[in-house]
């Protein structure tokens, strides 16, 4: 079926703007996505400490990507924040979300309050939770809840699954959003006819409720995944990637590299590596799920 | 077309850096437009400064006084310190630099003064030799590059210091440590008197770097770290700072530092609030720490005489002369040597006549600061805080040495290994020798 509703679509002559009207869109991603791009790549195959000119030296920064176990660190740093990112926030985000969906007051009322973060900077939350978090000062310093008196962002143990819970907070509410419009777009008479079917609350979220937002969930996925590939502001505010290497994630190890220790043909490699990821996973998650092709579900099966 | 949006992401991520990059990579063509291209007269100049914040008051005062006397125009541009280093990278690299900049001397203004970014200053001073040895030897040396001076500074001294809250020490009966035997003996006193021994600001890495520098120059002298300035090899797996590192993690592993100091945020305050609140008994830091924290956030504790300082303490057995200091020694004007002959013209005059003369001088110690420059003894008695000022003062024109903070005095690859190395040494998570290591495999690489 899919297939021969793909090759019909393709068959059919194409209708809409022409083509032509994409050209400034593509002169601008052009020159500040593609070229910096290229630039970047060149820059990665020298050595330049951003004074004077660049060095060619080859591919020693890339073996230095491949074979530094600091940058390894921050490999698979930047990929447990990515899966730890996911299995937090999409739970929480997609049950707030299909419960925000209601119409009813008091839901409206809970929307606001947990929309919060959403108008809070990054800056702003992370120099919060600084505060709020500090060893000495801070909420939980009294010791009297003596679970929640440790040294959240000092201790090498503790600052990772920290700093991910406080991007969760700040990130849980955007996808909630995006999860409830998810749900409003599901056709009442769905559930209307699961209800005559006999299937209570929790059948109806899992047969009806999950598969009809898949695309929300692609999305919303695919965002924080490749979102995680770009996390710099707050962990930069909360640890500076410290205590030791313990929250240093690619995109820090890129920053510190390059304009800490100018060293911008390593970062520029390390930024180069980072695209690349980036764009995998979002072509990986579209090609797996079918996103592309974006059918209704509503026929069928 | 989805697919291209949400790649959109991560390229934006990438092409922010390369954008910078590229803003810079036609650095070559070191053609001198902007900032340049102005001028007019032949002798005298528009001449344009950037500084970082901190001593604005002080430098405005001058430039317009300087202004009104003909000789050239100034004009002035305040940045704060992370922005700033990575800005004048750019603008210098790509030919639209300031006329005069301000810099930290050591191994930041080397890496210019490699590349022939900035104008040798040495002839003009020694056609005024009282204009230089009026500076502090030591400050003088830190605007050196290859024995020729190339930066001149601009503000005070700011030696680092030990703090103490002195009635926290008087009830746990503990004296100020001498020796670092008598700072190891006092931590178990003051933990049992329910204090911290010491605080630090551990979230911000640098403050480590105090520790290991006077530890190393006390153990071994500070011809261990010269070795390393100058590169040479195996020169950080000197016996001294493997020793000085060790000595770090027996205190550390004494509890001498607060619960939680890897957490404790330098730039924010809160290792001199753990002071000044009872929380901690003594703080190593610079002498910013002064008028930059104790006296504005707690100054009824300084006044009421409960902060006290000394000298950092000796170690028994060690090479190291007792009155050497670390710390940061001044900032420094340096002039760019892209810029045309009569703003460079104009500026050498300022740098010469203006920056520290009598004036500047009396502005600066106005502010609490301590200018490098000898004889000043009288003024400083007469300001605010005497005791602390004489204090700094002494100790900085008495060193033995006077140490540059490392992180300034090494290349930017090597300051920066340094720290994360140094942290980790701090949360015990490497070894000494694991420490030494690691930095000399990184200065070899460079």
């Amino acid at each position: 079926m899919t297939v021969l509703a793909t090759k019909r679509a393709e068959a059919k002559p194409r209708f809409g703007p022409p083509a032509s009207l994409s050209v400034p869109a593509l002169a601008l991603f052009g020159f500040f996505a593609i070229v910096p791009l290229i630039i970047a790549l060149g820059l990665s195959f020298t050595r330049w400490n951003g004074l004077g000119s660049p060095e060619w030296v080859g591919f020693d920064n890339w073996v230095t990507i491949f074979s530094d176990p600091a940058i390894a660190h921050s490999i698979w740093l930047t990929l447990g924040l990515m899966i730890l990112s996911w299995v937090i926030q999409t739970p929480i985000a997609m049950l707030l979300g299909v419960f925000l969906a209601g119409h009813e007051r008091y839901r409206e009322i809970l929307a606001v309050i947990y929309f919060v973060p959403l108008l809070l900077s990054s800056a702003a939350i992370a120099i919060a939770f600084r505060n709020l978090l500090d060893p000495n000062f801070g909420l939980f310093a009294s010791g009297a809840i003596p679970f929640l008196d440790q040294n959240w962002l000092g201790d090498p143990d503790l600052a990772f699954i920290t700093v991910t819970l406080i991007i969760a907070w700040q990130f849980i509410p955007f996808h909630t959003l995006l999860y409830q419009g998810g749900a409003r777009q599901i056709s009442q008479s769905m559930y209307e006819a699961a209800a005559l079917d006999g299937a209570g609350r929790v059948r109806q979220f899992f047969s009806i409720t999950v598969p009809q937002m898949k695309y929300t969930i692609v999305t919303s996925s695919m965002l924080m995944m490749v979102g995680a590939l770009t996390y710099f502001d707050v962990i930069w505010i909360l640890t500076q990637g410290g205590p030791g290497d313990a929250t240093r994630i690619l995109p820090l190890a890129m920053y510190q590299t390059g304009f800490v220790a100018n060293q911008m043909g390593l970062a520029s490699a390390i930024a180069i590596v980072l695209a690349v990821v980036g764009m995998t996973i979002s072509l990986t998650i579209t090609r797996l799920s079918g996103f592309s092709r974006m059918e209704s579900q509503m026929e069928g099966e | 077309m989805m697919k291209a949006k949400k790649s959109l992401g991560a390229v934006a991520a990438v092409s922010g850096l390369a954008l910078t990059l590229a803003a810079c990579s036609s650095g070559d063509d070191a053609d001198t437009d902007t900032s340049a291209g102005a001028g007019g007269e032949a002798t005298a100049g528009a001449a344009t400064v950037w500084v970082t914040a901190g001593t604005e008051s002080v430098l405005d005062a001058s430039i317009a006084a300087w202004n009104e006397t003909g000789n050239g125009t100034l004009e002035m541009q305040t940045f704060e310190n992370d922005p700033f280093k990575q800005k004048l990278r750019t603008a210098v690299s790509a030919g639209e630099g300031p006329t005069v900049f301000s810099g930290w001397g050591g191994g930041g203004l080397a890496e210019y003064v490699k590349e022939g970014a900035v104008e040798s200053l040495q002839s003009a001073l020694d056609a005024e030799p009282e204009l230089r040895d009026r500076i502090f030897p030591a400050v003088l040396a830190g605007g050196t590059v290859n024995d020729e001076i190339y930066a001149l500074p601009i503000n005070g001294v700011q030696p680092v210091v030990f703090y103490m809250n002195q009635a926290v020490l008087d009830e746990a009966g503990v004296a100020a440590p001498t020796t670092w035997d008598e700072l190891m003996a006092a931590v178990p006193v003051l933990k049992e008197a329910g204090v911290a021994p010491i605080s630090i600001g551990g979230a911000s890495k640098w403050p480590y770097l105090m520790w290991i520098a006077y530890l190393t120059d006390r153990i071994g002298g500070p011809e261990v770290f010269d070795a390393v300035v100058a590169g040479e090899p195996g020169a950080w797996e000197d016996p001294a700072i493997i020793e000085a590192a060790s000595m770090i993690q027996d205190l550390v592993e004494a509890g001498g530092f607060v619960d939680g100091y890897s957490a404790v945020d330098a730039n924010q305050g809160a290792a001199e609030a753990l002071v000044y609140t009872g929380k901690a008994a003594m703080q190593l830091q610079g002498a910013w720490a002064y008028s930059g924290t104790y006296s504005t956030a707690a100054a009824d504790f300084v006044e009421a005489g409960d902060l006290t300082w000394t000298t950092f303490p000796e170690v028994e057995g060690g090479a190291g002369d007792p009155t050497n200091v670390t710390g940061n020694l001044s900032s420094y004007f340096s002039i760019t040597a892209d810029s045309a002959e009569d703003e460079k013209a104009t500026a050498m005059d300022w740098l010469l006549h203006g920056v520290m003369d009598d004036q500047y001088v009396d502005d600066l110690t106005d502010t609490g600061a301590v200018p490098p420059i000898s004889g000043l003894e009288d003024k400083i008695a007469e300001t605010d805080a005497p005791e602390w000022n004489e204090f700094v003062y002494s100790i900085s024109e008495d060193a033995g040495n006077f140490q540059l903070s490392w992180d300034q005095a090494l290349d930017a690859t090597q300051a920066d290994a340094l720290l994360t190395n140094l942290e980790q040494v701090f949360l015990l998570q490497i070894t000494p020798e694991e420490f030494a290591a690691n930095l000399n495999e990184v200065a070899q690489q460079g």
